[in-house]
């Protein structure tokens, strides 16, 4: 089977509201053309096109058909969707360059998270009969997570302002991001709780965006890429979705993936979605990834957090760092689901 | 820059709501019918482990469980956070916690909230009970929240009716939960469809030219479908044009506003490429065909707003019919 690269990346800025369309559309647009112009390919040249992103986001039905007009789809195109981020439409591309189908893929996320009120409308993603009717929101969740672990011993409060410390003062290099600056951990602490035991430091922000990928096959990749960044391994696992049954402080899934997908200690850059502080640590526990190992240089999912997209963007940021000739190992993971239901992880090499 | 950039783009607010309707099979229907009888019920698993909330399946080895058994209605909180503005259809509509709670009797955690009343009236290791509904109706729900065994609120929070039930046999047990579901939008149009609604509002009819294959669309696109690109050039288009394609609503449906037999037909604008969906009235159902030449009738100016809605039907101008010819790349 043939490998498979990451050869174009684009994403559109972080930001707490754009006046677009839920259908994504006018963020598609751009990014498109931008990974068209990296690449040197244009639409005909794409043989497989594939979509994370989700209706309740848009709070309306097909939103992601109506996207596909940002990609002028005629003649008809061979098309597929994930209600995921996504990081998952990109395993499904992959999947597809691998059987040899096609040979060129273009994947993208987007969502438009200020439409509706993100904490309440990812409620929607737990168990429908007993959990759902009451409404839990995401930042709750994490905080019961993040307050099992404090009292665990695993981490402190100070842990979590280092982590959100560090993540914006790397995101004052990325232009894409939402928050940056350059602050400490002290500071951080001194604001009050948002959702006792976070902080507002703690969670990322509600962002609207999108991005795109290119991938190729290893040979096809020679020509579009100076430098493809090659997929050397890919996998993704869920663990349960009952909250109350399985240990939140730790992701068996995310280690799972990561053994699947040959992750490894020596990677230089790992870029890890984390939508909350504490589960950077808890990614970061799972994968094994020690003090040598640079984490989110681009300040990760706690500087800007585009629903559907925050995860591809890991993996378009890990392939950039190949792609640009600053490293040649690195990894992305992608979590999806609540307090880190279902994970990702990829592992990119240099071919 | 044009003048659909500098105008910012027209928003609404959007409610989508549905009451869910789901059956619960013969493991989550133990649970709520016992909560209905104010009683919780687990589920062992392979392990010995007893789960509440029941599950189906063993989560480690997958099989069907059956050894249900009554747990307590009192237990310990596990984890909790706090929530300092209720969001709407919470439990409690003034600040509480969530929590996982290990009721006596479970090996795994129930999520629930917990009306403490501020954060530090909570800690992990404190005991809570359930507090149940006046009403029970066999869902999630019955419980309306816990609260300590040890101080409980001196001012109960106020509970919210009970939800919904589906309708059953008299001494059934309860086999389906309804959950409402309300969510609530600011829906956006695009600043292309902004530029067409406003126009409407004036009585005109605006489309935009495609850059690259030249199509007109009315309503103008943020993206022509067949290339990708925002469509630009403005075009006035005249009120009336032709049915490329039509049916016969015969059938009463919920929110239907005119009474069957009418016409929903595809009508193509004069000097436009795309058809868009509207009424034929003024004639017989029967009457209309393909090709017939129509004219928009518009509702009084004074009822006028950013709608197509404007047009309140279009009606047959008695002029000659379009050739098929002219039309059969439109349909």
């Amino acid at each position: 089977m043939t490998d498979v690269a990451v050869v174009g990346f684009a994403q559109s800025p972080s930001v707490r509201r754009t006046q677009g369309t839920t259908n994504g559309v006018e963020m598609l647009v751009p990014i498109f053309k931008e990974v068209f112009e990296q690449t040197g390919l244009s639409k005909r040249d794409i043989g497989f096109w594939c979509s994370g992103s989700s209706d309740y986001l848009a709070g309306r039905a097909f939103s992601f058909i109506a996207a596909i007009d940002a990609i002028g789809a005629f003649p008809p195109i061979h098309e597929s969707h994930v209600e995921m981020d996504a990081a998952w439409a990109l395993y499904e591309a992959w999947l597809k360059i691998r059987m040899g189908e096609v040979d060129t893929a273009l994947v993208y996320g987007f969502g438009k998270s200020s439409a509706g009120q993100l904490r309440r409308v990812l409620s929607l993603q737990l168990d429908p009969y007993v959990v759902a009717p009451l409404w839990p929101d995401s930042i709750s969740l994490a905080g019961l997570q993040a307050r099992l672990g404090m009292e665990a011993g695993l981490w402190s409060e100070k842990d979590l302002a280092e982590v959100a410390a560090r993540s914006r003062r790397d995101a004052a290099g990325n232009p894409f991001a939402q928050l940056a600056g350059d602050t400490d951990a002290a500071a951080l602490l001194d604001t009050p709780f948002v959702a006792d035991p976070l902080r507002a430091h703690d969670i990322a922000p509600v962002t609207d965006g999108a991005a795109v990928i290119v991938l190729a096959s290893a040979e096809r990749a020679r020509d579009l890429a100076e430098r493809p960044a090659v997929i050397t391994g890919i996998d993704h696992r869920v663990d349960s979705p009952g909250l109350g049954a399985r240990d939140l402080t730790r992701s068996p899934s995310t280690t799972a993936a990561g053994r699947a997908a040959g992750a490894s200690p020596d990677v230089e850059i790992a870029e890890l979605h984390a939508p909350f502080t504490h589960q950077e640590l808890i990614v970061r526990d799972a994968l094994g990834l020690g003090e040598q190992v640079r984490i989110n240089p681009s300040g990760g999912a706690l500087t800007g957090n585009p629903m559907f997209s925050a995860g591809l963007v890991r993996i378009g940021e890990a392939a950039r760092q190949i792609l640009a000739g600053n490293a040649r190992r690195t990894l992305a993971h992608a979590t999806s689901g609540p307090a880190l239901q279902q994970n990702l992880v990829a592992v990119l090499e240099r071919g | 820059m044009t003048a659909a950039e500098t105008e910012t783009p027209l928003s609404a607010p959007l409610d989508v709501g549905f009451d869910y309707t789901r059956s619960v099979g013969p493991v989550l229907g133990r649970f709520v019918n016992a909560l209905r009888e104010r009683r919780v019920v687990g589920v062992r698993g392979d392990d010995g482990r007893v789960h509440v909330p029941p599950v189906e399946y063993d989560p480690d080895t997958a099989r069907a469980l059956t050894d249900f058994t009554d747990v307590g209605d009192e237990g310990t909180v596990v984890s909790w956070s706090w929530v300092a503005e209720p969001l709407d259809g919470q439990p409690l509509q003034r600040p509480f916690a969530w929590a996982l709670i290990r009721l006596d009797g479970a090996d795994t955690c129930l999520l629930h909230a917990v009306d403490a009343g501020s954060p530090s009236r909570i800690s992990t290791g404190m005991r809570v009970k359930a507090r149940w509904a006046d009403e029970t109706v066999g869902h999630i729900r019955d419980i309306v929240c816990f609260v300590s065994v040890d101080s409980p609120p001196e001012d109960p929070a106020p509970a919210p009716p009970p939800p919904p039930v589906a309708e059953r046999a008299e001494g059934e047990p309860v086999s389906t939960v309804i959950t409402p579901i309300h969510l609530h939008y600011m829906h956006s149009a695009s600043p292309e469809e902004s530029r067409y609604l406003r126009g409407l509002a004036e009585g005109r009819l605006l489309g935009q030219r495609c850059p690259a294959c030249g199509k007109v669309y009315v309503p103008p696109r943020g993206a022509c479908p067949t290339d990708g690109v925002p469509t630009t050039d403005e075009v006035e288009l005249p009120d009336t044009g032709i049915v490329t394609t039509f049916c016969i609503v015969n059938v009463p449906f919920l929110g239907q506003r005119i009474k069957p037999p009418y016409v929903a037909a595809y009508i193509l604008l004069d000097g436009a490429d795309i058809a868009f969906l509207h009424l034929v009235l003024g004639c017989e159902a029967s009457e209309v065909r393909m090709g017939m030449r129509v004219r928009a009738a518009w509702k009084p100016r004074e009822e006028w707003s950013t709608t197509l809605e404007n047009i309140a039907h279009f009606e047959p101008t008695g002029e000659p019919d379009a050739p098929y010819e002219s039309f059969a790349h439109h349909l």
